[in-house]
């Protein structure tokens, strides 16, 4: 799949949808400018002043210890946050430079993705074809193009094979896919995935970040991928967010970003980054801070197979 | 004791799921069972408690027939951790959820209270005592989950996929936490796709794949076996793809936590400057 053939795809109702929100194209994806707010009945803010951006095609990890305010954050961006929450919203968020403040989620939804952690909570229809519609139907799509883009969403996310089967028949990683493809066929710019791998197999998970990672590539798809595994994850990403106690503590690429800070803040870093840190503490010579196990291993061999 | 013998199981309308699986875990133990999506070990699990009753062979607690004994004694000896605490949590506040399971069991007065507060405490949730379970992050729920079937003392503890949605620092304590209930003699088993922890656990590992146990071991033999993995659907510890790709390290087979690595190679340092001098 490339980009031409994304190109290619129906788009009348993409540019009619997204009249309201369209903003010059290099404005950033999402812009967060002091973002805070405090759920209802809870006395502390869950999210604290919170600035950053994501620029288009980038893709970004979104991490930080359990109760950081991820998931506020991530319900903010999919209007969640104030639609369904009640709560004090204060500070400034805007998606492709429009401000979403007054949007719907229903509206938001064809401008942002969403894929749950498990895939059961997001896939109820007897069959994969008919949750990959249940969107578009709801968005009120033309037949015609609705068949289109989920003809399309499943072939990108390599289900068609499993059209007419029911989600409970799936393997997890085939229900992953399929909840995937039904946020796809709403032809988002921006696809947030809240730990889409956590329920799954090791192998499973990485043939999960790889369909990620080339929907990313291939159609320019903004992702925001919130994570604490980051052994698994580090390498797809452009950019590490780390929060910490509601507010953004740290926002770089991954191997500044994987340094002393991060540690004291108390996320996972790559087992690799980890063992360089101790052994430089044991005077071995590697200089460099790898986030794969490639990496590591490179720099290894420069000081053992030379 | 948990012995399982030659039990077969399959759900209601569907193929069979566990095909004639043998296994003991003994008192004080800890076991992690891995293997792919669907291999059966929720399944496997959920028969240690009684919630699901063999087709075939017998599943014995403490040498007792599970046939011969309703869930709820069962329960008393054999707590079970859900993977979704959802499935779990219905109390309107997080001691309130632990209240009910002590008294559902009979305590009283104020060991009710002082098993709460320790629980709690042990778990770094007691700051949520009076908050509702629903208004807790992913991962703090999950605890609470936890804290309500140890508030009553199992002599077995099962916990499915405890890992999913804790940050470094929690799992880090949870396995602080393992440690110490297996020095009380109490049996931990989880179930669990976290590869990583694993290894840094080193429990010992009983591998599934489509409803069989295809290997069982101590972690540094069985997550280095390359096939086994491979057809559990797992990966290698990263420490072990690491220490294995450079050729002039002819590591042992047994590496997959971060300080073997770092011992192995400062070890590999010294020796190779010995070497050169």
């Amino acid at each position: 799949m490339h980009k031409e053939e994304y190109d290619a795809q129906p788009t009348s109702h993409r540019s009619h949808n997204k009249d309201k929100l369209d903003g010059e194209s290099l404005l950033p994806a999402i812009l967060a400018r002091n973002l805070s707010f405090t759920y209802s009945g809870v006395d502390r803010r869950s999210i604290s002043d919170v600035n950053f951006s994501i620029e288009k095609e980038e893709f970004v990890i979104l991490t930080g210890p359990s109760g950081c305010g991820k998931t506020t954050l991530c319900r903010c961006l999919n209007g969640l946050i104030p639609n369904f929450y009640a709560g004090q919203l204060n500070g400034e968020l805007r998606i492709n430079g429009v401000d979403v403040k007054g949007k719907s989620t229903a509206e938001l939804a064809t401008h942002i993705g969403f894929v749950f952690q498990n895939p059961e909570n997001q896939l109820f229809s007897l069959s994969v074809e008919r949750d990959v519609a249940f969107g578009l139907e709801n968005l009120g799509i033309p037949r015609e193009e609705a068949i289109e883009r989920i003809e399309w969403a499943m072939k990108v996310t390599g289900i068609t094979e499993l059209r007419n089967k029911a989600p409970y028949e799936l393997s997890g990683g085939q229900q992953q896919r399929a909840a995937i493809a039904g946020v796809l066929a709403m032809r988002p710019e921006i696809i947030i995935l809240d730990e889409p791998t956590s329920f799954l197999d090791p192998k499973t998970a990485e043939e999960i970040l790889t369909v990620i990672s080339r929907l990313n590539h291939e159609l320019g798809l903004t992702t925001l991928l919130v994570e604490h595994r980051l052994d698994t994850v580090s390498a797809f990403a452009d950019r590490i967010i780390v929060m910490d106690k509601g507010r953004i503590a740290l926002d770089g690429p991954p191997d500044k970003i994987y340094d002393e800070p991060a540690r004291l803040i108390g996320i996972g870093l790559p087992k690799v980054t980890t063992l360089f840190h101790l052994l430089r503490l044991d005077g071995v010579p590697v200089t460099t801070n790898p986030i794969t196990v490639t990496q590591a291993s490179e720099a290894l061999r420069r000081v053992f197979e030379d | 004791m948990i012995s399982v013998e030659n039990v077969s199981f399959h759900y209601p309308g569907s193929s069979e799921i566990l095909h004639r699986i043998t296994l003991k875990i003994g008192d004080g133990e800890f076991v992690a069972i891995m293997g792919e999506n669907g291999a059966g070990k929720t399944t496997l699990v959920k028969l240690f408690n009684g919630l699901l009753k063999p087709d075939r062979g017998t599943v014995s607690v403490d040498n007792v027939n599970n046939k011969d004994r309703s869930v709820a004694e069962l329960s008393k000896q054999v707590g079970l951790i859900f993977q979704n605490p959802d499935h779990q949590l219905f109390a309107e506040t997080v001691a309130e959820e632990l209240r009910f399971s002590l008294k559902n069991f009979g305590f009283q007065g104020p060991v009710v209270e002082n098993r709460v507060t320790a629980i709690l405490t042990s778990l770094d949730i007691e700051k949520y005592a009076n908050s509702s379970p629903f208004m807790l992050s992913g991962g703090e729920r999950k605890r609470v989950a936890l804290a309500s079937i140890l508030v009553w003392d199992p002599k077995h503890v099962i916990m499915d996929e405890p890992t999913i949605g804790q940050d470094y620092l929690q799992k880090d304590r949870l396995r602080n936490f393992i440690v110490q209930l297996v020095s009380q003699n109490k049996t931990v088993v989880i179930v669990t796709h976290d590869v990583e922890f694993v290894a840094e656990c080193k429990p010992r590992v009983v591998l599934m794949s489509k409803g069989k146990i295809i290997a069982d071991g101590p972690a540094e033999s069985i997550l280095t076996d390359e096939a086994a993995v491979e057809e559990a659907s797992l990966v290698l510890p990263q420490m072990s793809q690491l220490v294995e790709s450079v050729r002039t390290f002819r590591a042992p087979h047994n590496i997959i936590d971060v300080y073997s690595a770092r011992k192995f190679i400062g070890d590999a340092l010294k020796e190779r400057t010995r070497r050169t001098e």
